[in-house]
């Protein structure tokens, strides 16, 4: 019954996708995008995995199209201009090779079921089986980001920091072109 | 960045406060439930967002302007690398050691539990919150003005100087 539901959802991603690259009204775009994220949501919540579920709404459907809406000029309704054919082609071409790749790299696991009981001896068990007496923390994913991978996630905060610190930079108040000329960048 | 109508501005100043709050529940409950630092950061941030979109980016801007947001989000940084180092000192002598103490002695489900977990969640909901809010200011209110010419905004029309 999840794989019937899972693949309904496949369906209406797939025509949100199509739909979003294929049409030439910009708000119409954006709207698709936003709900091939809904239904990637919805697919994380049915494989048991709310920590993302709750990101991924979050971050793609709310923030994103919000901000991509906020940002690009609102007298720009319509997308101008035609596609590529080498850049479709190789794109096309890429993309067969992954999913007959993945697809012979993945044959043996079984759809559903987690990855480790094929896997053998691999830290996960124990994270599985130790996780709430070492760490006292009930939700794992918490407890294995911040206790037992806190490294990894010092990396992301680090990376978080620093795009934030270059749009702060790029976007100041008084920026210098070179020659001369001086381009003034006003905050509203 | 002008604000919309007076039933959408009496509306999501109603919603703002109540968004605000599930933001910080997701954050702080993050070692129990679903969630963690970086959801709720997100949805600390969309709380503004909303009041921005619906009230104007003056209207937030005097509630949380962007020196005091790139402030608080330097501080949750450095909270978090705090609470690394703190390890070093402490028991264990590791760098990130989780050295509080993990687990009450009434249960294992409680919020005073899991060390410096959910401490580090709050460094990282204080620091994604400010980092995005300060990012969507940014760039949905940058105008381009060129000397001498009209100047033209992302988000807006153009106009004469």
């Amino acid at each position: 019954m999840i794989e019937g539901l899972l693949g309904l959802l496949l369906m209406f991603m797939l025509v949100g996708a199509i739909v979003a690259v294929e049409t030439r009204d910009l708000l119409s775009s954006v709207i698709c995008v936003g709900a091939v994220g809904v239904g990637s949501s919805i697919a994380f919540l049915l494989l048991q995995a709310p920590d993302i579920a709750i990101t991924q709404i979050v971050v793609e459907v709310l923030f994103l199209i919000i901000l991509i809406r906020a940002t690009i000029r609102r007298d720009l309704t319509a997308i101008t201009g035609d596609r590529e054919f080498f850049g479709m082609v190789t794109s096309i071409a890429l993309l067969a090779a992954f999913v007959i790749f993945g697809i012979r790299a993945l044959h043996f696991l079984e759809f559903g079921k987690p990855a480790h009981a094929a896997l053998g001896p691999v830290p996960f068990n124990h994270y599985l089986k130790e996780g709430l007496r070492e760490t006292g923390a009930a939700n794992i994913v918490a407890a294995v980001i911040l206790d037992y991978r806190g490294y990894d996630t010092l990396g992301e905060a680090t990376v978080l920091f620093t795009s934030v610190i270059g749009a702060l930079a790029i976007l100041r108040r008084r920026a210098r072109k070179p020659r001369g000329e001086v381009l003034a960048r006003k905050q509203s | 960045m002008t604000g919309m109508t007076i039933i959408v501005k009496t509306v999501s100043r109603w919603v703002g406060g109540m968004i605000l709050l599930f933001g910080i529940y997701i954050v702080s409950f993050g070692h129990l439930t679903p969630g963690g630092g970086f959801a709720g950061g997100v949805i600390i941030a969309c709380g503004y967002i909303l009041l921005t979109l619906s009230h104007g980016s003056k209207f937030s801007l005097g509630r949380l302007n962007k020196s005091v947001a790139a402030e608080m989000d330097s501080t949750g940084a450095l909270l978090f690398l705090l609470l690394a180092v703190l390890g070093i000192v402490t028991r264990g002598h590791i760098f990130f050691s989780n050295f509080l103490q993990k687990a009450h002695p009434q249960g294992p489900f409680r919020l005073i539990s899991a060390g410096i977990i959910p401490l580090c969640n709050v460094a990282i909901g204080l620091k994604v919150g400010a980092g995005l809010f300060v990012v969507f200011i940014i760039l949905a209110t940058m105008k381009f003005v060129v000397k001498g010419e009209h100047t033209e905004t992302a988000a807006g029309g153009s106009q004469e100087p």
